[in-house]
This record gives structure tokens, sequence and C-alpha cells, in this order.
């Protein structure tokens, strides 16, 4: 059977879950609201550089959700599991999501501050390769009918691929310094600093309401599969692998 | 003595790739033959001014080189599939690294001959000059072919044998190659001395290290796919 | 090495599905040594699963499953060196020579190139080692993977449809491996289609239907 952490019940109850998520959305809308109002217009962008306080928290949280992939990914392939093979989805698509959000604000604060709509700098490139990393590992396991199969593959691709994104993000950056396209504000000044901070959490605790959601519902499809294993077998079931 | 074992098997797999391919009609020429259209539409799509084409020469190269051995790979794993031979194969005993092993010295095998063929064709439609530094774009040739080869060889055993496989190993593969195609289209174009700021060195590491990498990791990752 | 009194085949409540359908349902049986038993079933009825499962190509997703006393799933290795499988489709490279076939296999089990002269010789084929695969005939290729099986000496053999697309010398060879392996303190079981060419080696029959035995 799946490993299962004592400290944490093994699937969120949907009551808890969701008053999870309306803190957690609480929340975000207040750092946003604190951010926005708190900071001063910067200086040459203007009030268009509030668009940080999302776009950079969710570039984090993508590469966090990666991170996430991995560490579920590595242990289904040490010990098996149905748990660490649906929390490694879950975060895929979820990452996948943020990722694209990412991408979107950038392009959205990129075409006034640049006048383009794309630009090769450093954290815009990585995200978008992540983004295609991400899209790799949801259409293998699209294309693969057996669970198990598919819970091997999706396990393995997802960690070579995690393994990877340190590397990309690298390469990415020493590639893009060469040719000195405009640059992200990641240079910012300790007047933002805090509320992107605090808007960073806010984003986690978001970003985890969105993974255990997708985790229950993936759960939930498994029941019914396992419903349908113990009719087949004519009731006693015997030991799942 | 086991090493002695799986070295043996690693051999096996490795000849009986290269003879069945340099056997079967259609392998090698087909793919080399690929990789040089794509040359020449490239050529054709991004020229005809002579510096432009002479700039774009080494991106180019690796593109050809990419898109065609993409084809290598899902045939690699075509042996087997065809006659049911991949079951015979896992049931040998043995770990399974060494399957994996065999396969990865002949595509290596493979790609580098396509390599030899496409590489002088590109120097020769693309207008590159040829530098003293010539040994040091070999060697980073080779370091790049052999990260592309590794996860390849690795994704192959997936896409191979699921449903839409042509669109599935590209999908899996480019966007993990990326630093391959970063580092070795940089450090080849520092060493041909078209990017002054540049320096190879650093590319050349950043080779060398995700080659070593991800041989490990994808030999340690293999026995979770390649089981039916 | 194995624990006393095991059976040579030994399975219990096997389940095993693929997708969403239960193919197998909870099968179990017994195949003793010395034992050549007949699995016999309707089409699609999983006959060929459960030896795929036996020889260690499936895990089980219900149910234990061992071969003289090893778990398929936990001690696959030892299983592997015990078991000899004939699938439906012979799984040769078609553009190797038959004896480049056999000794490609030779070198992946560790024995020696000799033993692949051998065992050509023991299914009739040493005249068309020289040949390519591809131009065998469905029988030949049959006799070849036979030779292959041959290669160490296996102690349970698992045979899918074994007989199909057999002249009578063919059948008789299948029939002289089969009883000699199972002499030496072997057992068998055989996937068939039909009774014929097996009954006179046969010790019983098993019969698959609805995913259990019947």
């Amino acid at each position: 059977m799946s490993s299962s952490d004592p400290r944490r019940p093994t699937t969120p109850t949907p009551r808890s879950n969701a008053w999870f998520g309306v803190l957690a959305i609480l929340i975000l809308i207040a750092s946003q609201v604190y951010a926005i109002r708190t900071s001063p217009a910067e200086r040459d962008m203007g009030d268009l550089q509030k668009i940080m306080y999302v776009h950079v928290p969710a570039a984090w949280m993508a590469f966090l959700a990666f991170f996430v992939v991995f560490v579920y990914s590595v242990r289904y392939l040490w010990s098996g599991g149905e748990r660490n093979d649906l929390l490694a989805a879950s975060a895929a698509e979820v990452g996948a999501m943020f990722t694209g959000l990412t991408l979107a604000l950038g392009m959205l604060w990129g075409r006034p501050t640049w006048g383009v709509w794309w630009a090769w700098d450093a954290r815009l490139t990585s995200t978008l390769v992540l983004f295609l990393i991400f899209v790799g590992y949801l259409a293998l396991r699209s294309f693969v009918d057996d669970p198990d199969q598919r819970a091997r593959w999706s396990a393995a691709v997802g960690a070579i691929g995690a393994i990877n994104v340190p590397i990309v993000y690298m390469s990415v950056r020493w590639w893009s310094t060469l040719h000195q396209p405009p640059s992200s504000p990641d240079t910012l000044d300790s007047a933002y600093t805090f509320g992107l901070r605090l808007n960073a959490i806010a984003m986690l605790l978001v970003l985890i309401y969105f993974i255990r959601t997708r985790y229950a519902i993936a759960r939930l499809e498994r029941e019914t599969e396992h419903a349908a294993q113990a009719a087949a077998l004519g009731g006693d079931g015997g030991g799942t692998r | 003595m086991a090493w002695r074992d799986n070295w043996r098997r690693v051999g096996a797999i490795a000849r009986k790739d290269l003879t069945t391919e340099l056997r079967a009609k259609a392998g090698f020429n087909s793919v080399a033959s690929l990789g040089v259209t794509i040359l020449v539409l490239l050529g054709l799509a991004l020229g005809p001014d002579a510096a432009a084409l002479r700039n774009a020469a080494v991106g180019a190269v690796w593109l050809a080189t990419l898109f065609s051995s993409v084809l290598a790979f899902n045939r690699s794993y075509q042996v087997e599939l065809e006659t049911g031979a991949l079951e015979p194969l896992l049931l040998y005993p043995g770990p399974r690294w060494t399957v994996f092993a065999g396969k990865l010295a002949g595509n290596l095998a493979f790609v580098s001959l396509m390599v030899a063929i496409v590489v002088p064709v590109g120097i020769v439609l693309f207008g590159v000059r040829i530098v003293p530094e010539w040994p040091a774009i070999l060697m980073v040739l080779a370091l790049g072919v052999f990260g592309v080869t590794v996860l390849g060889t690795f994704y192959a055993a997936m896409a191979s044998r699921s449903r839409a496989r042509e669109v599935l190993l590209p999908l899996l593969l480019f966007p993990m190659l990326v630093p391959v195609l970063l580092a070795a289209t940089m450090a080849t174009r520092a060493l041909l001395g078209l990017d002054v700021m540049n320096d190879p060195s650093a590319w050349i590491r950043l080779l060398l290290g995700f080659d070593v990498i991800f041989l490990v990791a994808t030999l340690l990752a293999f026995e979770h796919v390649i089981e039916a | 090495m194995e624990p006393a009194g095991s059976n040579a085949i030994h399975v219990n409540g096997l389940g095993r599905r693929f997708g969403l359908r239960w193919v197998l349902r909870g099968v179990t049986f017994d195949v003793r040594q010395g034992e050549i038993v007949g699995l016999l079933g309707p089409n699609g009825s999983g006959k060929s699963t459960v030896l795929r499962v036996l020889a260690t190509l499936l895990k089980p997703n219900a149910g234990t499953v061992s071969i003289n006393g090893h778990d398929v799933v936990r001690n696959a290795d030892a299983v592997r060196t015990q078991v000899g499988y004939l699938a439906h489709v012979a799984g040769l490279y078609d553009d190797l020579t038959a004896r480049e076939n056999l000794r490609f296999a030779a070198d992946m089990l560790g024995v020696p190139h000799s033993g692949a002269a051998d065992a050509l010789a023991r299914v009739g084929l040493d005249h068309t080692g020289d040949e390519r695969v591809r131009g065998f005939s469905a029988g030949m290729q049959r006799r070849l993977a036979l030779a292959r099986l041959l290669l160490i000496k296996p102690r349970v053999l698992l045979l899918d449809e074994p007989y199909s697309n057999l002249d009578i010398d063919g059948i008789a060879l299948v029939n002289t491996i089969i009883s000699g392996i199972v002499a030496d303190g072997g057992a068998a079981l055989i996937v068939l289609h039909e009774l014929a060419p097996a009954a006179k080696v046969l010790s019983r029959t098993l019969t698959l239907a609805n995913g259990r035995i019947a």
C-alpha cells in the first residue's frame, strides 16, 4: 500500500481543504493590496511594476512545484505507492498552470516596458523551457493507459526532468548575459522586497491549496478504480500493489 | 565475475544493434539523408546572404543533427519491438543498466557516423571557415553528441512503446536538451571566433557536467522504464 | 535453496488488470514437480497473461505467485534462471542468422558459444545455422526459439501454444524436449488451443474462464 505520513492525513477532507483555500486566497488578496498600496511607484515603470508582485512569486512557485514533482517522483521510484504518483502528477499540473501564469504576466509586463511581446532574457526563457518540460511530462501521462506503467514512467521522467531545471536555468542565464537583452526586474531595491516576500508566502499557501485539491480529485478517481477491482476479484480484494 | 558478465552483455547488445542496423536496408542512409536535407532547407530558409549563413552555421548543423537523431533513437528500439524480441531480452538475468549501456553504445556509433556526414556538408553549405582550434571543436561535438544520445536513448525506451511515438520523443527530449544546445553552439561559436566576449571553457565544463550527471541518472532510472 | 516441499508453480488469488479491465480475477492453482499441465480456455480468457506473470514479464496486481518457492516479484532474478518461457511470437532478430541469434542469447545468459551449436543441432536447424531468420518459416522460428530455451537447463517450462505451425516432426520434438525436462524433476505448463498434439504428454488440464480456473 502507499506509504503514509503519520503527521498528515492521507486525504484532506473536502471541508478542511475548502476552508484552507478560502484562507489562502484571502491572505493573497490582502498581501496584494498591501504591496500595491505601500510600495512607491517605480522610477521608470510607474505602477506597472506592481505586476511583479504576482509575476515573481508565481515564477518561484512554478520552480517549487517542480521540486515537489521531483520529491514525489523519487519517492515513487524508491518505494512505489499510489499516493506518491498522484501527488507528483497533481504538482505537475498545478506547476504547469503557475508557469503559464508567469509567462503571461511576463509578456504583459514586457510589452509596455520593452516595446516587444517577448525578449530572450534569463527568467522568461528558462520559465518557457520549464513550461515545455511540464508539458512533456503531462503529455507522457496522457499517452500511457496502464496506471502502473504510467506511474513508473512519469516518476522517471519527472525525476530526470527536475534534475535539469537548475541546469537549464544556469545555461540560459549565461547565454542571455552574453547578448544583453532587456532584463527582468530582479534588481529590486529594499522598498519592494518585503511586499515580494509577503506575496510569495501567500502564493505558497495558494499553491498548496491547489495541489491538495487536485490530489483529492485524483484520489477519488482511484477509489472508484479500487472499487472496480474488489468487484472484479469477487469481493475479497486480495493484496493490491 | 559479475563485472565481466555485465560488460559482456553490454558488448553483445551493442554489437547486435550495430549488426542489425548495418544489414537493414533503409536504416543509416535515410537518417543521414534526412540530416542533409534539413541542412539544405535551413540554408534556403536562412540565406542566401553569405554572412548570415556563416553566422547561422553552428545552430543549423546542431538542429539538423538533433532532428535526424530522433529517428535513430526510436529505431534502436524498433529492432526489438517489431519481432517481439523485447520480452526475451528482459528475461535474461542481470541488471537492466547493461541493456541501456548496450543501446547507448550502439546509438553513439550511429549518431557519430551521421554527424561525420552532416558536419562537413554543413561546413560547405554554410561557408564555415576552418580554424586552428578545430580539435577543440571536435571535442565539443563529441560531448554534445554524447549528451543528446544519453537522453535520446533513455526517452526512446518509453516513446517507442507508446502511442504517438513520433511526437512524444521530440516533445520529451528537446526541452531537456536546451543546455546541450546552448553549450555546444556557444562553445563552438567561441572557438570559431564568432563571439568576442564568449569564453568556451565554461560551456565545455557545463557540457561535461551535463553528460556525467545524466549518464548516471539515466543508468539508475532505466530499470523503471524498460519493464513491460 | 528452495523451501522444502514447494510446488514447481504456485498461484494464489492472481489478479491482473489492463487499464480498467480485469483479465484475471483470482486465479488459483498449483503444478507439482513432474507434472505437465495443459491450460485451456476460450480466446481472450487470459491464458497468455497467466504465463507472462509466471515468467516475470508482468507483475500481479493482486495475489501471490511463486516458482519453486521463489516469489515472482521479490525474487524475479532467481525465477528467471529457472524458467524456460516460449512466447507465442518467436522474438528473434530477423536480420541475424540463426547461429548469431543463439550466440547473442548465449552471451546474455553467460553460457559458452558451444552451447549454441549444440542447441541448434538438437532442434534440427544446424544445416540452416547461417541463414538469416527473416527467411525462416514460422515452424523454423519456433524451433529456433526452442533452441534458445535449451541454452540453460530450465526447471519449469512455460509454453504458449508451442505446437502451432509445427509439422509432425516438430510436434514430436516439442514433446521430447518437454518430457526430457520434466523427467529430470521439472514441470511444464502449456497453453493449448487444442488437446491433440499434447495428449501423449499431459498429466492433466486446467480451464480458464471468466478470469478464474473453472
